[in-house]
This record gives structure tokens, C-alpha cells and sequence, in this order.
């Protein structure tokens, strides 16, 4: 009779190199170490080619004066500024343009997204047609058209430039607009301006609570609009409209005074706003319909019109789906106004990883101070949208 | 005798909701609002495309290859026709563009019979398009091996170079955008926080930041000797961009897929690859095929951003011709022939990526 070995109280021993817990602090602690070789020599690389190139390292040089004009600023610049100061003149612009977009984007995007739903045949097929040919072509193509092909070919010289009244221009160098001076006394718009925000969005509040206690309803959009807008209106006759306004004029060669905006950002703006509005009324349609059909008939129902379904009904829980893919949108849009430098628009790419990072040579500080920027506004605007996403989400039980 | 009931035919449907009339009363005029809008609408589609089609078809000029034949009022479309070679080949020595022509061939040969639902190597033929096409498309255009002349990387442009630098795109982003995604959802917390770190990293950074980080950083990274030519550069940096992109998509196809499909694998005693490679890629994969056509479509339009750090793809070329100054001013007809290329291959691709999604949703549905 063969013995049957006895395994019961044997303990089971695995290998050291098959027991997983080991596999996996070792697995970790062998990456680890590698990655963190890799960057050490990376960085030694980094150290020595810049020493034989002669490149300073450190943030120093954001200090050195920065000797180069920038086509458009909205702070005070000039040669004289800092490279720091360059930094903060492309990120306005960028902010800027980004801003713009977004504005515009959203506005046409949701248009968009309703028209595809119409019942009308032609503006449905009309918003198709151009959903389709929009998306499906480069950005940045569309940036060099709307600039090189629509603008700069189209518009006159300054010498013989559009005209309107005597206050608008628009020529090769940008469109000019008479351009608002605050007078003595104009603090008071402000201060009404303030006030108004201020009392509207206690307003509201007061509103909401006061419904849900009693079911009052009160014309909160209209009383909001006559605090925000009427108010300071108001203020700013009572203060014997206390603004002149600055009239651009023919000097030389260009105009000067009043508001000047420039083709490249005009054809860049454009260009995001058209290209992202496309993407956008997909995310609405896809919204619109993704809110099941029961839910307008049981609106209906109850007695609501179509616009109280609309608004009271469909778009609240439609936006529950638009929001996410909306923010990835908006974050899009404001890396895709990187592409600046293609049209010479003097964006935070173009101004700072271009210009100053050509003079100064110093190319590491110059591209992580860059991504750093769009990293953190990525951040920004995900972490807003999530907070935004979060008090929209159904609450469940 | 009983009277059979014989009922009377149906009267036809009132004249008003038939034919061209009953559907514009039902799709344009339903309502005053409606009609008003249809008219406005109307008449501003017929205002732009009358002046449109007139500008690009009917006074155009297609004959002549040179400035002078241009002498309608329309496209001049000569412009395009005596650049065409420029546009595809870039600076390709004219005597070898049959190579291109012959990488053109294969790709086409690779891919078109994916389109028939019939055809029976369909899997192998993905598979060649995936590892020995690159290999030998590469031989065929830079050459330096049996007896082909080679053919430095600063003469590869226009359409081709967009093709090539999205089918790299591609065919590395793939793998690494796997790596990536299995990487971020490990157990193991310090490969988990290096996934989402290089993941994330490139996600919120615009790629022609990376493309310039390519092309002005790296030549310092590196150790002494070794160096990249630019093509290569942009190369990694698309490659690295698109692969963070890639693995958001994958991740998304693993997390659809069921714990027990990890369990059972783990059941059958199958160690972590086998699990991954046998059980839940095959599955994850083939769920987010659209989302990696749309990837793909993304990374397509993208590629024009190398013009920025002046490669010639297909737009570089086009932004090059245009400011010839003995063609005049036809930057439109270029920009339209470039928009046109890439219009094509894109809708295309998402017409593909449509349909294969309807056909994949099948079993998934309940």
C-alpha cells in the first residue's frame, strides 16, 4: 500500500519570486528606480549641453529687459518690459481669445444643436451640412483661411479703409472702434453696477426660498436683468453721462486712438468659435434627445407649454449630459488657441515659447513655464465644471 | 338572401399632403414661424451657394499650368493641377516617386478589402497593415537597401508625410495607449500614479506645445552623438501626445468590461498578461473601436501642426505654393484643395467608424 503523504499540515511555501506581494513591491521599486534614473540623466544631459552651450539656467532672466514689441497688449508694454512681463502679456492674450471663443462657441453650438432637431427640413439640414464640413476639416487650416484667404486678401489699405460713419474703420491692420474714457464721476456706474450683481443674487435666493415655502413665483429674470443693466443705466444719466469717446484718426500711416483689434485675433477667434461650435451641437443633439421622449408628454401632461417644457422640463436634465463633453470642449478650444503662432496672433505660444525663448535661449524654464500654464488652466476649468456637473447631477436616494 | 357588405375604396389622401406639396407644407411651411424661416433661410443658402458654385465649377479655369491661363473670373484651379506633384510628394526626387506611388498601392490594398464583409483574411490583412506595411513602406521611401537610392527625411512631404506621420501616429500610439491604460487602473500604486502623471501631463498640454518641446528640447536631453533628425522628433512628440489620448479610450473599454470576466479568467489560472491578452483586451478592444477611429480622425487633422515647426506636410506645402508671387493671389483655391483632401479621408473614416458601431452594438444591446 503506497502512503499517501500527508499535506494537510504541511505549510504551503511558494518561492519568494512567486509570492505576488513580493512581485509587486518589486515590480514598483524596479520602475521607480528607473524612472527616477531617467530623469537624473535627462537632467545631467539637460546640464551639460547647456553648459557647453552656454545657456544660463534659472528663472533670473525673466527680469532682463525684453528689447522686442508685441503687435497687441492689454497691459502697458513696450520694448523696455521684462521677459516676465512678456510672459503676462501672451497669457491675457491667450486668455482672451480663449474667452471669445468660448463665449461665441457656446452661443452658436447651442444653436446649432437645436437646429439639427428642427422639424423644419431645411434648417436641419442646413446646421448638418455645416456640422460636417466643419469638423472633418484641420483647425488650423480654417485659421489660415479665415486669416490669409478671407482677410488679409479682402480688406483695404489703411489709406482707403472702410469707413462707417466716421467713427468705425476696418482695414489691413484691424478693425477700429471708437474707443469708451471714463470721465470724472464714472466710479458710480461701477459702484451701481456692483450693487446691482450684488441685491440681484440675494434676490434670487430670497426667491427660491420663498417659493419652496409657499410656491409663490416671482419674475426673477426680469427683476435680475433691471438690477444688473438698469441700475447702472440709470446712474450713468443721473451722473450727466459722465464718458467721452475716443475716435480713432488717421495718423501717418495707421490709425491711433480708440479700440483697435487686430485681424489675427478676429480670424483666430473666429475660426475656434466656428470650428468648436460644431463639436458642441453634437454634444447638444446628443443632450436634447438623450432626455427620453415620456418626459415632454408627461410635461405636456400637467399642462406645460412648450417653452415651460423646454426650459422647465428638457433642458435641465439634458444638461446633465451636455455638461461633461461641454468642459472637454472648452479645454480643447483653449489649447487649440496655441495655434496663434500660425497667423502671428502674439498668444502665450507665440509671444513667450516664440519670441522670448528664441532671445533668451533659455528653453526648459521657458516650455515647462508654458505647459505649466495650460496645465493649470486645464485644471481650472475641469475642476469648475466638475463642481458645476456635481450640483447639476440628479439626486438620488 | 343576405346582402354582403361591400365596403366603398378608400378615397385617396387629400392632394394637400402628398407629393412635393404635402412635404413642404409638412417639413417647411408648417407653421407662419416655420415658413418665415424657410423663405429667410432659403434665400440666404441660395445667395451663398449660387456665387459659390459659380466660383468654383462653372467660370473656373481647369486647362494651362501656368499664371497666365487664368483668365476667368472663377477658381483658378490651374494653380492646383500644375502643383499637384508638390502637393502629394513634396520634395521627393520626381524620377522615384513610384516608390511613394507603390507604398500609396499597399496601403490601398491593405485596407479596402476591410471594407467588404466578405472577404475571409480580413484579421491577417489588419494585422500586416499593423507591423510589416510600416516596415516595408519605410524601406520602399527612404531607401538605402537593396540598391534603392536613399532619400533624407527634409525631401518627404505633402500628402504623403500626412499620411505617414498619422499611420505612425497610429500604429505606435496603440500599443503604449494599452500599456498606458492597463498601467492606470494596476493595483499597484506606483506605476498607477506614473500612468495617470504621463497621462494626464500630455492630456492637458496642446501638442503644438509638445511639438515644440520636440523640437527645441530634446536635442538637449539627449546624450552627446545621438540625435534626432526633426521628422523623428515631431514624430515622438505625436506619438506621445496621442498615446495618453489612446489610453483614455482603452480605459474606458476596461471599465466596461465585468468583474467576473477578471474572475473567471483569474479562476481559470491565468496569470495577469494571459488574463489581460486572452479575456479582457480582446473584449475592451473591440468595444472601443469608434472611439478609437475618432482618435484617429483627431490625430489626423492634427498632423498639419507640423507645419508650425516647418515640416511640408500636405497644408505646408499649400501655405509654401501660395506665396509664390507669380500664381497672384490664390491662397482660396489652395486652402480649398487642402480642406478638400482632408474633408475626404475624415468624413470618410467617421462614415466607417458609424457604421462599424451600428454593427458592433448588435450584441451588446439588451
Amino acid at each position: 500500500m503506497p502512503e499517501i503523504p500527508n499535506t494537510q499540515n504541511q505549510q504551503s511555501k511558494t518561492a519568494i519570486w512567486n509570492d505576488p506581494t513580493f512581485r509587486a513591491i518589486a515590480f514598483q521599486v524596479v520602475a521607480g528606480v528607473a524612472i527616477v534614473w531617467l530623469f537624473w540623466a535627462l537632467f545631467d544631459n539637460a546640464l551639460v549641453n547647456m553648459e557647453k552651450r552656454g545657456i544660463n539656467t534659472g528663472f533670473g532672466f525673466l527680469k532682463e529687459r525684453a528689447g522686442f514689441g508685441i503687435l497687441m497688449s492689454l497691459i502697458d508694454y513696450n520694448e523696455d518690459y521684462s521677459y516676465g512681463r512678456t510672459f503676462f502679456v501672451g497669457l491675457l492674450n491667450t486668455v482672451l481669445v480663449s474667452v471669445i471663443g468660448i463665449f461665441f462657441a457656446t452661443v452658436l453650438g447651442f444653436l446649432l444643436g437645436v437646429a439639427r432637431l428642427s422639424n423644419n427640413w431645411l434648417i436641419a439640414k442646413v446646421a448638418t451640412v455645416y456640422v460636417e464640413v466643419l469638423r472633418n476639416i484641420p483647425l488650423l487650416l480654417q485659421i489660415l483661411f479665415w486669416y490669409t484667404a478671407v482677410l488679409l486678401s479682402n480688406l483695404p489699405h489703411p489709406r482707403d479703409s472702410m469707413n462707417f460713419n466716421d467713427a468705425l474703420f476696418f482695414n489691413v491692420r484691424g478693425l477700429y472702434l471708437p474707443g469708451p474714457i471714463p470721465e470724472e464721476g464714472f466710479f458710480v456706474v461701477w459702484m451701481a453696477f456692483f450693487i446691482g450683481v450684488v441685491s440681484s443674487i440675494s434676490m434670487v435666493k430670497w426667491a427660491k426660498k420663498r417659493q419652496d415655502e409657499q410656491g409663490i413665483q416671482f419674475p426673477v429674470f426680469w427683476t435680475s436683468v433691471g438690477l444688473v443693466v438698469g441700475l447702472p443705466i440709470a446712474a450713468f444719466f443721473i451722473m450727466g453721462m459722465p464718458m467721452s469717446l475716443d475716435y480713432p484718426t488717421l495718423k501717418g500711416f495707421n490709425f491711433k486712438g480708440g479700440i483697435e483689434i487686430i485681424p489675427s485675433l478676429m480670424a483666430l477667434a473666429l475660426a475656434l468659435s466656428l470650428y468648436t461650435a460644431a463639436f458642441i451641437g453634437e454634444i447638444v443633439r446628443a443632450g436634447i434627445q438623450g432626455v427620453s421622449h415620456g418626459q415632454t408628454e408627461a410635461a405636456h401632461a400637467m399642462g406645460l407649454r412648450n417653452g415651460q417644457t423646454l426650459r422647465l422640463v428638457i433642458i435641465p436634465q439634458a444638461m446633465r449630459i451636455i455638461i461633461p463633453p461641454l468642459t472637454s470642449q472648452y479645454l480643447n478650444l483653449v489649447k487649440n488657441s496655441s495655434l496663434a503662432p500660425a497667423i502671428g496672433y502674439p498668444d502665450l505660444v507665440s509671444v513667450f515659447m516664440g519670441t522670448t525663448l528664441n532671445q533668451s535661449g533659455q528653453a526648459v524654464e521657458i516650455v515647462a513655464m508654458t505647459m505649466g500654464v495650460y496645465l493649470t488652466i486645464s485644471l481650472i476649468i475641469s475642476s469648475f465644471m466638475n463642481w458645476w456637473n456635481k450640483k447639476m447631477s440628479l439626486v438620488e436616494r | 338572401m343576405s346582402k354582403i357588405f361591400v365596403p366603398l375604396p378608400d378615397l385617396p389622401p387629400p392632394s394637400s399632403t402628398k407629393g412635393i406639396v404635402g412635404w413642404s407644407r409638412e417639413n417647411l411651411f408648417s407653421t407662419p414661424l416655420n415658413s418665415v424661416l424657410s423663405l429667410v433661410i432659403g434665400l440666404i443658402v441660395l445667395s451663398a451657394v449660387i456665387p459659390l458654385l459659380n466660383w468654383a465649377l462653372f467660370s473656373a479655369n481647369w486647362a494651362g499650368s501656368t499664371p497666365e491661363s487664368c483668365t476667368a473670373t472663377g477658381a483658378c484651379w490651374s494653380f492646383v493641377t500644375s502643383r499637384l506633384d508638390f502637393f502629394i510628394y513634396g520634395f521627393f526626387p520626381t524620377e522615384l516617386t513610384w516608390r511613394v506611388d507603390l507604398v500609396f498601392l499597399l496601403l490601398a490594398l491593405s485596407f479596402v478589402p476591410q471594407f467588404f464583409e466578405r472577404f475571409p483574411y480580413k484579421a491577417k490583412l489588419g494585422i500586416f497593415s499593423l507591423t510589416g506595411l510600416p516596415i516595408i513602406a519605410y524601406f520602399l521611401i527612404a531607401g538605402g537597401v537593396f540598391g534603392l537610392d536613399p532619400i533624407a527625411t527634409n525631401r518627404w512631404g505633402g500628402l504623403f508625410l500626412t499620411l505617414l506621420l498619422a499611420y505612425v501616429g497610429i500604429v505606435a500610439s496603440l500599443p503604449i495607449g494599452v500599456v498606458l491604460a492597463l498601467g492606470r487602473r494596476s493595483e499597484m500604486p506606483v506605476i498607477r500614479t506614473l500612468c495617470i502623471g504621463f497621462i494626464e501631463l500630455w492630456r492637458g498640454v496642446p501638442l503644438i506645445s509638445v511639438l515644440f518641446m520636440a523640437s527645441v528640447m530634446l536635442p538637449l536631453f539627449l546624450p552627446d552623438g545621438v540625435s534626432f533628425d526633426k521628422l523623428m522628433r515631431a514624430l515622438v512628440g505625436i506619438t506621445m501626445f496621442q498615446s495618453a489620448y489612446m489610453a483614455e479610450v482603452i480605459r474606458g473599454g476596461l471599465q466596461a468590461i465585468p468583474r467576473g470576466q477578471y474572475e473567471a479568467a483569474a479562476a481559470m489560472g491565468l496569470n495577469y498578461w494571459k488574463m489581460m491578452r486572452l479575456v479582457v483586451l480582446p473584449q475592451a478592444l473591440k468595444l472601443v473601436i469608434p472611439g478609437i477611429v475618432n482618435t484617429f480622425i483627431a490625430l489626423f487633422k492634427d498632423t498639419t501642426l507640423v507645419l508650425i515647426i516647418g515640416l511640408f506636410d500636405i497644408l505646408g506645402t499649400v501655405q509654401n505654393s501660395i506665396q509664390d508671387p507669380k500664381w497672384g493671389n490664390v491662397s482660396t483655391e489652395g486652402y480649398v484643395f487642402a480642406a478638400a483632401c482632408f474633408w475626404v479621408f475624415c468624413f470618410s473614416i467617421s462614415r466607417y467608424s458609424q457604421k462599424l458601431e451600428r454593427k458592433l452594438h448588435r450584441g451588446h444591446k439588451r
